[in-house]
């Protein structure tokens, strides 16, 4: 019969078919397999790089290495000096950026209206995001540094970073923001509010959690930078303490910290490993350590964070 | 019934009224800063470069081969600084490009979400790594694992630092990329696989040239990225300007000539100074375009869907 | 002082007067209106989506003006003060705080049940615990809600209902004593049993205030209002007594409409 006569044909087609997908299917565990071991070559090469500088450094992870100053004798060398320039650049730095950050962010996404003036700014913003971090470092030498007369002080280094954490706090601020539905907004608006009143009673705290994670990115940031600070002619050897901030006699507070030289921890870790020596290689391994574990903590909290708020905050 | 209220009440309240403005006034400056700051950067830039160029003209400056500002017999050649940013941005892009889309792939249409969910992490922890300590690691790791299968590699050469810079660059172009994929309608994917296509077949030739755009303005923003990349290339590839691009040789970039002129003395004014400042200006125009080319293709990309 | 009333000796709380209204691109979505709203009764708006039924409600307490470009011609009179709250040197700020209004997906903010009904009255400055305390419980009484909610004023509002959530908005509207009460689709996001709720709340709460509803819903139109209006593109097609409407409408389209010939 005439069908039964075209069924063998139709059977080897689709066993051709079958054959062929099999083909297929195997291309696609292939891929998935190549993915997986990219992604996990990736991994480990975070923990190689981890690892390796915690067993360099290891020998060095004592409480004199952050109580000494660096020295020409590497055993003897420590990173108080470097720590605490660290801090207190990172303290001008939170200072600057991060009202200024919040204060952009709430700007363009709450007031300005569709223009030339915010067409000009969204521009600027996305523009400076993409500036080499050398770039701000040659801004700050040519403006802050001989123009504003500021010299190669915490001051400047800590202006300098909060460019660089510019417009990581106004993305992060404007994403933030963002994700408040406009019915939240009407709400307020309906009992009477006015625009300020609905930007710091409602915009600013439902959006907190949100761009404190930009912030301690920013600040992440910021702790690793260095190219712009060797460019602004930052000493890489200081042996001294900057001025404290706070005095036992009134009024307390003491700004003179703000003009002295410093050093900042990964300026001090290139310095040492710029040495021919090993045993200074020993003392960058265990300075990078810190910096890692620094860096690594915050990014870890700024991450959990907002994975946090995602879960909670269910509009 | 509440009482009635008189009209008076009903005008503006000025006090208030000033105050909404004199806020709105004090944000718009802060958002203005940005504008400020870029200003500033291209005016510095410039004016510090303009004696520069009044002293080495422009055809020197892009022609000679030889790049010497702080020696007695200055040569002023910005080719060796183009020649080290070019071959370790290569290097880097050979890593980048291959890994960077192949994590964007897997993870916009292989992974699971749980699988997403952990591995975005990994990957902005990677982003977070400081520079200087990737630089260490090209130093003092990697250079030497290379010179164990190639031993004429010396200390300080452009391969190494290239790949290291690559690894660093894969998270920025696997999450660009990724964005761009997952931003490509359900639909599509349906109909690829309502034809019984499979996931691969789906992904390579359905997904991927649907983002195509996307995907090569992640590849763009990268390259930036890696142009301006500093501490990487000044720690591990020598700072000594030499015009080539063979990787096993050592050089310089633009930004660790930067770096080293730093270091040392700087006198305020002098050429030498000018000169990190010229570096500065091609450096920003070279990754200015290179942004503007990125977020225009980007741009594009997302007015498709 | 001028108090208008209508055949049947009702008094109008606000009436709008050949309002037109053009969002920022030009479209022209409300011509001439001319509607009152009495005292004490509830007025319905009906229509099929798109005629302009909620950018009339929204024009009452001027949330145009939260996006730019939009413009409104002719009046919107409040009495019994004659004042018209579309001009240009009436803050909508007060005239939100005399219309309040409850929107169609429940948008409580996210902050303590107190804290929500509190708001309006922060934002007028009163921040004496004693006064927002007896506000805050008068209005969540007002709401129906104080029963359910008074054990637990400090959590969350996320964490209650959609009709809890509902009726907390509309806490948030009562706190501030308005004159007239704008629902914009009030139980569309709502179960029934909640819609329920909310629809004797109304009742209830035309005894102390006006009311203006926007409903897709006609049946709910003809449980609870005294007065309906029926639009269509823009234009007020009808506007009479519930009952006139839903058993002898006097124009054709607005029969064709509840009839559900159309729409």
């Amino acid at each position: 019969m005439a069908v039964n006569q075209k069924k063998p044909s139709a059977l080897k087609d689709l066993n051709l078919i079958r054959t062929m997908i099999r083909q297929h299917k195997r291309n696609d565990l292939i891929f998935a397999g190549l993915g997986m071991f990219v992604i996990a070559s990736l991994t480990i090469t975070l923990i190689i790089l981890f690892l390796d500088l915690v067993l360099d450094g290891y020998p060095k992870f004592t409480l004199d290495f952050f109580s000494n100053f660096p020295s020409r004798r590497a055993a003897r060398a420590g990173i108080l000096s470097a720590w605490v320039g660290s801090s207190l650049v990172l303290i001008v730095t939170f200072i600057v950026a991060v009202p200024l950050g919040i204060a952009a962010g709430i700007y363009l996404e709450e007031y300005s209206k569709k223009g030339w003036l915010s067409d000009i700014i969204e521009i600027n913003v996305s523009n400076l995001a993409g500036v080499p971090s050398i770039i701000y470092g040659l801004l700050a030498l040519g403006l802050f540094v001989y123009s504003f007369g500021l010299g190669q002080s915490i001051l400047t280094a800590g202006l300098t970073l909060a460019l660089l954490m510019l417009p990581i706090v106004i993305v992060s601020t404007r994403e933030a923001i963002r994700a408040i539905p406009v019915q939240i907004r009407e709400a307020a608006y309906a009992v009477g509010a006015t625009k300020w009143q609905v930007v710091l009673n409602h915009v600013v705290q439902y959006s907190y959690g949100g761009i404190l994670t930009g912030v301690i990115i920013g600040m992440a940031r910021a702790i690793g930078e260095t190219a712009p600070l060797i460019t602004i002619g930052a000493l890489t050897f200081i042996a001294f303490l900057p001025p404290s901030p706070v005095t036992i006699d009134p009024p307390f507070i003491n700004l003179d910290w703000l003009n002295a030289g410093f050093t900042v921890l990964p300026i001090q870790m290139f310095n040492w490993i710029s040495r021919p020596q090993h045993a200074f290689h020993i003392n960058a391994a265990a300075t990078g350590a810190v910096i890692i574990i620094l860096t690594v903590l915050m990014n870890g909290v700024a991450i959990k964070l907002r994975y946090n708020i995602r879960k909670k905050i269910k509009w | 019934m509440s009482e009635p209220i008189i009209s008076a009440r009903l005008s503006k309240d000025f006090q208030r009224n000033i105050m909404e403005r004199f806020i709105e006034f004090a944000l718009l400056c802060s958002a203005a800063f940005a504008v400020f700051i870029t200003s500033a950067i291209v005016y510095v830039l410039v004016s510090e470069a303009i004696p520069f160029f009044q002293h080495v003209s422009i055809y020197e400056f892009l022609t000679d081969t030889v790049w010497t500002p702080n020696y007695s017999i200055k040569h002023y050649g910005i080719l060796p600084l183009i020649s080290g940013t070019l071959t370790t941005t290569f290097i880097a892009l050979l890593v980048a490009v291959p890994l960077g889309t192949i994590t964007a792939i897997y993870l916009s249409e292989f992974a699971s979400h749980k699988v997403r969910e952990t591995v975005k992490p990994i990957l902005e922890l990677l982003v977070g790594v400081p520079t200087v300590v990737f630089g260490y690691f090209a130093l003092m790791l990697v250079t030497p694992l290379l010179q164990k299968i190639y031993p004429d590699l010396t200390t300080f050469n452009m391969l190494g630092p290239g790949i290291v810079m690559g690894v660093m660059i894969v998270p920025y172009i696997a999450s660009l990329a990724e964005d761009s994929m997952r931003a490509v309608p359900m639909a599509m994917r349906e109909g690829a696989y309502a034809m019984g296509a499979t996931r691969f077949q789906t992904s390579v030739r359905v997904i991927t040239p649907a983002a195509i755009s996307g995907i090569v303005a992640a590849y763009i923003l990268a390259i930036s990225r890696a142009v301006g990349e500093t501490m990487i290339v000044a720690i591990a590839a020598g700072q000594q300007p030499n015009f080539t691009f063979n990787p096993v040789e050592s050089a310089a970039t633009i930004t660790s000539y930067i770096v080293s002129v730093a270091l040392g003395d700087l006198e305020h004014g002098g050429i030498g100074y000018q000169s990190i400042f010229a570096a500065g200006l091609t450096l920003l125009v070279m990754t200015l375009l290179l942004n503007i080319l990125g977020h225009m293709t980007r741009k594009k990309f997302a007015e498709r869907y | 002082m001028v108090t208008e009333k209508n055949k049947h000796n009702e008094i109008v709380k606000a009436e709008s007067k050949n309002l037109n209204f053009f969002y920022a691109d030009g479209t022209q979505a409300l011509k001439k209106i001319n509607l009152p709203v009495y005292e004490n009764k509830i007025t319905a708006l009906i229509g099929p989506s798109g005629c302009g039924k909620s950018t009339f409600l929204r024009s009452f307490n001027r949330m145009h003006d939260l996006y730019p470009g939009n413009k409104y011609e002719g009046e919107i009179i409040l009495y019994p003060d004659n004042t018209n709250i579309l001009d240009k040197k009436v803050d909508p700020i007060e005239v939100r705080m005399r219309i309040s209004m409850v929107f169609q997906k429940p948008n409580p903010f996210p902050k303590s049940i107190f804290e929500n009904v509190a708001y309006g009255l922060r934002v007028r400055g009163e921040n004496n615990k004693r006064i927002l305390d007896d506000k805050v419980e008068e209005a969540l009484k007002g709401a129906s809600l104080w029963n359910e909610v008074k054990d637990r004023l400090q959590d969350l509002a996320f964490n209650l209902s959609g009709g809890q959530q509902q009726r907390l908005c509309i806490a948030r509207a009562l706190a501030t004593e308005p004159e007239i009460m704008l629902f914009d689709e009030p139980t569309s996001a709502l179960d029934p049993i909640a819609t329920v709720n909310i629809e004797e709340l109304m009742s209830e709460l035309k005894k102390k205030l006006s009311i203006l509803i926007v409903t897709h819903n006609m049946q709910q139109a003809a449980r609870i209002s005294d007065y309906t209006a029926y639009m269509y593109l823009g234009e007020l097609v009808e506007h009479d007594d519930t009952n006139k409407i839903f058993t002898n409408p006097s124009k054709k389209e607005t029969e064709d409409y509840i009839t559900g010939k159309f729409g």
